[in-house]
């Protein structure tokens, strides 16, 4: 065990390690780095000059808007529909015994093991077969198959180390079920509950795979970066939207991390 | 006497395992009553119907003359103490206890100073702004209780509330439930594995085995008179006699109990055994020996001279201590 007695690691590993990172994170700065070249036809390394023009450019986009308002409400309602029946299927599956009770579990995980493209064009045919119209709600079903998993994992994890005896106390204390809800379940689960709602969303908010299968003639903000690239006009303006979606997806999932970090003990069951 | 809990022939069979099985009882008001048993016996379940967590398959039961029945645990007059405490771990000690009387709409201010009042009823008082993971097992044991008494309940359920302490605590804990029960009047019924605990405590026992109440009485009766070889078996030592031996001394054939502590070794006459061991207690030694091919153990008090291993020795006891049973079983 000497590298964990004087914490020095071979200077090879070292290397290894930064070089692995690097790998990782370099593209993204390049991205970042692209936002305020001053060449807008194509990718130019070093870019020959800085300016922050694209900011207003992309600030008068009107398409910009559009895609960013679907996303952020195709994003915003997926994952209020995940976190209600994320959290009734963990409560159902995690409280009661009843047969099935695994499968119903493993059919609810399956969507996010499921290829992407599997989904949308199971979707897609479903859908025509049923004669819906592609629209803003066809695009929020896609993302809610994913997203229900997101929520389900975290909250069924939290009711497993939540003492079961805890609702018991609260009815036997007097609280019907809804207060027992309100008073004792909800505080408990609350952190996962915001930990999978925050990643539902910044997994709904990127999503492209399911989107161009189920979304109509509606571009989400992914779509269109999508199309945008392929067009050489205004070529920083994508990446100044990509840095606006970092943002919008790296914050809820940092914040998802540290909320359910210490989680770890089991609450009420303490001796 | 009004009677608090009256089970009527009460059943609660989960799928083919059955809890609890056709069981009578009744449990007077202001009485401290033990249900004894072995884990799986049925005990819990009893104590789960009457706080109204699990429901009768078949059967009759009320509290307080009110059929229970089909009422949830939130409207019923009965209070818990769980195994595990159940304390709500993210509430303060002090909100913990004034839950119940939160929930029943009880104004803040007044709320509070109940849940004072209860906290230093359970010896723990200015401990209310303290978080649950804060306090030792034997204090949370005690807001548990405090949570549970601060309702004022017709009916207080304890579920094994001891079992996670250590001895020396247990034993303080035992003479404060007991000192409390008696000074609040309040019907407590206690479920034990731990056949002294009930004895000690318990106006009345039950012992349960199977699903069935194998015997009901007061601890003296139970022990002193067990009704079957399980009873006599669980509480406390004993040695079961088949009924040939029994014959022999009581000229009737029945199983018979005989406790350890009401053999001695004969000074004149009595019965020859042959010694086959002993071991030493502290304050009193056992001794088991070979009558006739019958094994018995006695307990020989301190100080008393300890016949050798191998050795010849003659033994006795009063023919009323030799207690001849009703049921085989």
């Amino acid at each position: 065990m000497r590298s964990d007695r004087n914490g020095k690691a071979p200077l090879g590993l070292k290397i290894a390690a930064a070089g692995g990172l690097l790998f990782l994170h370099l593209p993204i700065l390049l991205i970042f780095v692209y936002a305020f070249t001053t060449e807008d036809k194509s990718y130019q390394w070093p870019p020959p000059g800085l300016t922050l023009k694209w900011l207003a450019v992309t600030w008068n986009r009107p398409d910009v808007w559009q895609a960013l308002g679907l996303s952020v409400r195709v994003a915003a309602i997926s994952t209020a529909l995940a976190l209600v029946l994320g959290t009734l299927c963990a409560a159902a599956v995690s409280r009661t015994k009843f047969f099935g009770r695994e499968t119903v579990s493993l059919l609810v995980i399956l969507p996010i093991a499921l290829p992407g493209i599997i989904t949308g064009i199971a979707l897609r045919s479903a859908f025509s077969l049923a004669d819906i119209p592609y629209s803003f709600w066809t695009i929020v079903l896609g993302h809610a198959t994913f997203c229900v998993v997101v929520v389900y994992n975290n909250a069924v994890a939290r009711f497993r180390r939540t003492s079961g005896s805890l609702i018991e106390a609260s009815m036997d204390l007097g609280a019907d079920g809804f207060q027992t809800f309100r008073h004792v379940v909800l505080p408990n689960i609350g952190t996962a509950l915001l930990a999978g709602g925050m990643l539902a969303f910044a997994l709904s908010f990127d999503e492209v795979i399911v989107t161009t299968f189920t979304a109509g003639q509606q571009t989400t903000l992914p779509i269109w970066m999508l199309e945008e690239l392929v067009r050489p006009r205004q070529r920083p303006v994508t990446n100044v939207v990509a840095m606006v979606v970092v943002l919008v997806t790296f914050l809820p999932i940092l914040a998802a991390y540290y909320l359910t970090r210490d989680g770890d003990r089991i609450a009420g069951s303490g001796k | 006497m009004q009677t608090a809990v009256a089970f009527s022939q009460v059943s609660r069979h989960f799928g083919p395992v059955r809890a609890v099985d056709g069981v009578d009882l009744k449990i007077a008001e202001g009485e401290f009553f033990a249900m004894l048993g072995p884990s799986g016996s049925g005990k819990t379940t009893c104590l789960r119907l009457i706080a109204g967590f699990e429901q009768p398959t078949a059967g009759h039961i009320e509290i307080f003359g009110e059929t229970a029945e089909g009422v949830p645990p939130y409207r019923r007059n009965v209070n818990t103490v769980f195994q595990d405490y159940a304390l709500f771990p993210h509430l303060s000690v002090a909100d913990n206890v004034a839950y119940g009387p939160m929930i029943r709409g009880v104004a803040k201010a007044e709320r509070m100073k109940a849940a004072e009042e209860a906290l230093a009823l359970v010896q723990l008082p200015g401990y209310g702004a303290r978080q649950p993971g804060q306090l030792s097992g034997g204090q949370r044991q005690r807001v548990a209780l405090a949570r549970a008494l601060v309702n004022k309940p017709k009916v207080l359920l304890l579920d094994e509330p001891l079992g996670a302490l250590d001895l020396k605590l247990r034993e303080q804990m035992q003479e404060e439930l007991k000192t409390l029960q008696r000074s609040l009047g309040i019907t407590f019924v206690f479920v034990t594995h731990d056949q002294g605990e009930a004895l000690s405590m318990a106006d009345r026992v039950a012992v349960f085995n199977e699903g069935k109440i194998m015997q009901v009485g007061a601890p003296e009766e139970i022990y002193r008179a067990p009704r079957s070889r399980f009873v006599a078996d669980f509480v406390g030592s004993s040695n079961i006699l088949p009924p040939e031996t029994v014959e022999r001394f009581a000229g009737k054939r029945a199983w018979a109990s005989l406790r350890p502590e009401s053999i001695r070794l004969a000074t004149a006459g009595g019965h020859a055994a042959t010694v086959l061991g002993h071991s030493y207690l502290g304050a009193a030694t056992r001794l088991s020996v070979d009558m006739d091919g019958q094994r018995l153990t006695l307990l020989l008090p301190a100080g008393a001279t300890v016949p050798a291993t191998g050795s010849q020795a003659a033994i006795e006891w009063n023919g009323d201590d030799l207690h001849l049973m009703e049921d085989g079983q």
